[in-house]
């Protein structure tokens, strides 16, 4: 049973009521570290993210978003500190460990095939096959626009179109399907709105918002603080390799966050321990 | 998967005619339209233009004139598919040539019936084609440079290897027989049923299989059209063929391996594979598939056509000598792929592409041919229409790249 929909329907003012009650984390990270070198890239971080939730990742170049999300995708082993997912401790050692645990990565190039259709590209390197290697087409096409519909994405004319053909926006939400199709519990986006027009934007913020409406726990980094005030439930602020602060959407404003990313104003926000209050 | 129950069919999006060929036309991939249409073209031309052109005897001469670069341009299909080249393949069909005279060779203590010398040849090129590959897909070292060496290296060990007597007799029949065979009446009937029921099982399977899963059938017009069409090739092929000395065995090669080579790339996960890695290798990396296993099997693939190819042609010849491989068949193979509508940037093409190329450059020189015209015309007719195609390519590919835009 995957996760698309597991936790049946939310009501649609889900982000600004789900921290009411706050239940335990599908993801926690505690006082990861990591350095390349003598570089201290991450420094005693924490980070959670709970299922049905849409937590931003935000911080300036360098701020250790992409490292900290490489140690949670199994690009990189952290040198210290504790993964938990789903309440135990887990180790992460490579893409195929995450994929297991249900994380998957849509990163920022989306990783798909020009020249193969939607169908092609959802199954790339998983296609249903039977003894004879022989591939299973209509199964797996008749699994994509099921997909498809469940995260109403209407916007592609046909998944039987080469993925050249799509817009931007259109291949954005490929990406994304495909991440969720494969029973996963976790999503991490990687700027999906970097290269997108203002309609385009909005389709993949929408489709943003549906995947956290049907449980999955969903982390956006942007650089975007509109788009993310737009989706987002909480946001995770990094500066130089360091927690600054975990913001409630509801209970914050754009000011207060562009002051955090630029300045630093180390605080306690809903119970995240702050980072230690050395000089940065 | 997701949470609707699996009975939930899709409902079939309305198909509009020839649905699947407008996207790829706007997906900048024309198939093979341009080909076909510039065949037609081309018989036209000579039909009119020379008196004995079309006759069944020319017809049975250009499919046997054509079949060894057939052969190794199905295997640089799959070459170009994963965005590489292989320049070794004609000095690779040189080596299977010695390779036979030599193991067929009478009175030499190592003499092998002629079928197994013809596997034992496939098989030394598939290997050479690995060990080539594996420079490309380990090291890293540029597939155009490895050939390169390649198609020096084993132009030395053809001529090292018959240097002494310059020429080899082939006496074994059954490898003569690969290129001078022709069948019976009956026999070319028997065989054209036969591939037309093939051909037909495996396009009905699909749709019936399109169906049972609730998936719309794209172009039903377009599949009744091939049905048809097919057959009908096939059924004036054996005509004209009868009328001459009967269906070549080249032709039954030709299109056995066509439609071997189509399912392969076509209905296999290896096939899609082959394709992804072309289209984004460092995508298809991050999916899980195996990269450089695929590249090493497809310059092994490239190596066994090539093999294959090269007995055809020592066997057509009767004999190998210090030319083997040589002349314009390294030009004419990779040739009949890109004129057949294989990208040379990697992910776009068909294996019947290799078919339709290595058919216009044998009509224009059997055409010309014909004309008594002398092999300078040959060669400035083929090098325009290979600039043309390499233009079409490289145009349609900036459309595509435009197209999501």
């Amino acid at each position: 049973m995957g996760a698309v929909g597991a936790d049946g329907p939310h009501p649609p003012q889900l982000m600004t009521t789900a921290t009411a009650s706050t239940p335990a984390p599908l993801l926690e990270l505690r006082g990861i570290s990591k350095n390349f070198g003598s570089v201290q890239a991450l420094t005693d971080v924490d980070f959670e993210v709970r299922s049905g939730e849409v937590m931003a990742l935000v911080g300036d170049n360098g701020a250790g978003k992409s490292t900290l999300i490489k140690c949670v995708a199994g690009a990189h082993s952290p040198d210290g500190g504790e993964v938990f997912f789903d309440g135990e401790e887990v180790q992460i050692h490579g893409a195929k460990d995450a994929a297991k645990l249900g994380i998957e990565v849509v990163y920022q190039d989306l990783a798909l095939c020009d020249n193969l259709d939607v169908v092609q590209n959802m199954y790339l390197g998983r296609e249903e096959r039977d003894w004879l290697q022989r591939l299973k087409e209509p199964v797996m096409e008749a699994k994509t626009a099921q997909t498809m519909k469940g995260l109403a994405v209407t916007t592609i004319p046909s998944i039987r179109q080469p993925v050249a053909t799509l817009s931007g926006g259109q291949r954005q939400s490929v990406a994304v399907a495909r991440a969720v199709m494969w029973n996963s519990r976790l999503v991490i986006l990687d700027e999906p709105t970097a290269a997108l027009g203002v309609s385009q934007t909005q389709q993949v913020l929408e489709l943003v918002l549906r995947l956290a409406e049907q449980g999955l726990a969903v982390v956006l980094i942007s650089h975007n603080l509109h788009d993310i005030f737009e989706v987002a439930t909480r946001m995770t602020v990094l500066r130089l390799g360091r927690n600054v602060a975990v913001y409630e959407r509801a209970k914050t404003t754009q000011q207060e966050v562009v002051q955090a990313i630029t300045a630093g104003v180390p605080t306690k926000v809903s119970g995240i321990a702050a980072s230690t209050s050395e000089p940065v | 998967m997701s949470s609707h129950p699996p009975s939930v069919a899709p409902e079939p999006a309305p198909e509009r005619l020839f649905g699947r060929v407008l996207d790829n036309i706007r997906g900048g991939n024309l198939g093979s339209w341009p080909v076909l249409i510039g065949l037609a073209v081309i018989v036209l031309f000579f039909s009119f233009k020379a008196d004995n052109f079309l006759s069944p005897g020319n017809f049975s001469n250009i499919i046997t004139q054509m079949a060894g670069v057939t052969l190794l341009a199905y295997g640089v299909v799959f070459v170009l598919l994963i965005g590489e080249i292989d320049l070794s393949i004609s000095y690779i069909s040189g080596i299977a040539g010695v390779v036979v005279a030599q193991m067929t060779l009478p009175e030499t203590g190592h003499q092998l019936p002629g079928l197994i010398a013809i596997l034992l040849a496939v098989a030394v090129c598939a290997a050479i084609g690995a060990f080539q590959g594996s420079f490309v897909a380990f090291i890293g070292v540029p597939a155009f440079v490895v050939t390169l060496a390649g198609y020096q290296i084993w132009q030395g060990v053809i001529q090292k290897s018959i240097e002494d007597k310059g020429v080899i007799v082939i006496q074994d029949e059954t490898v003569n027989n690969t290129a001078n065979y022709f069948f019976s009446n009956t026999a070319g009937w028997i065989i054209a049923a036969v591939v037309c029921a093939v051909y037909t099982a495996g396009v009905l399977g699909g749709v019936l299989s399109q169906r049972r899963h609730g998936v719309a059938v794209r172009d039903p017009l377009f599949t009744i059209i091939k049905l048809v069409a097919v057959p009908v090739v096939a059924v004036v092929t054996v005509v004209i063929c009868n009328r001459d000395r009967g269906v070549p065995f080249v032709l039954l090669l030709m299109v056995a391996a066509l439609l071997v080579l189509t399912f392969v790339a076509k209905r296999t996960t290896f096939g899609r594979h082959v394709y992804a890695v072309g289209g984004n290798a460092e995508a298809a990396r991050r999916a899980g598939i195996n990269v450089a296993r695929v590249r090493i099997i497809v310059f092994m693939i490239s190596g066994a056509m090539a093999g294959l190819g090269g007995v055809v042609l020592a066997a057509r010849l009767n004999s190998v000598d210090l030319n083997a491989g040589g002349g314009t068949l390294l030009i004419d193979a990779i040739a009949a792929a890109v004129i057949g509508g294989t990208s040379l940037f990697g992910g776009r093409g068909e294996v019947r592409d290799a078919l339709f190329g290595a058919l216009v450059i044998a009509t224009i020189a059997n055409g010309l041919n014909t004309l008594n015209l002398t092999q300078g015309v040959i060669f400035m007719t083929t090098g325009g229409i290979l600039l043309f195609a390499v233009t079409l390519d490289t145009i349609l590919r900036r459309r595509q790249r435009k197209a999501g835009r």
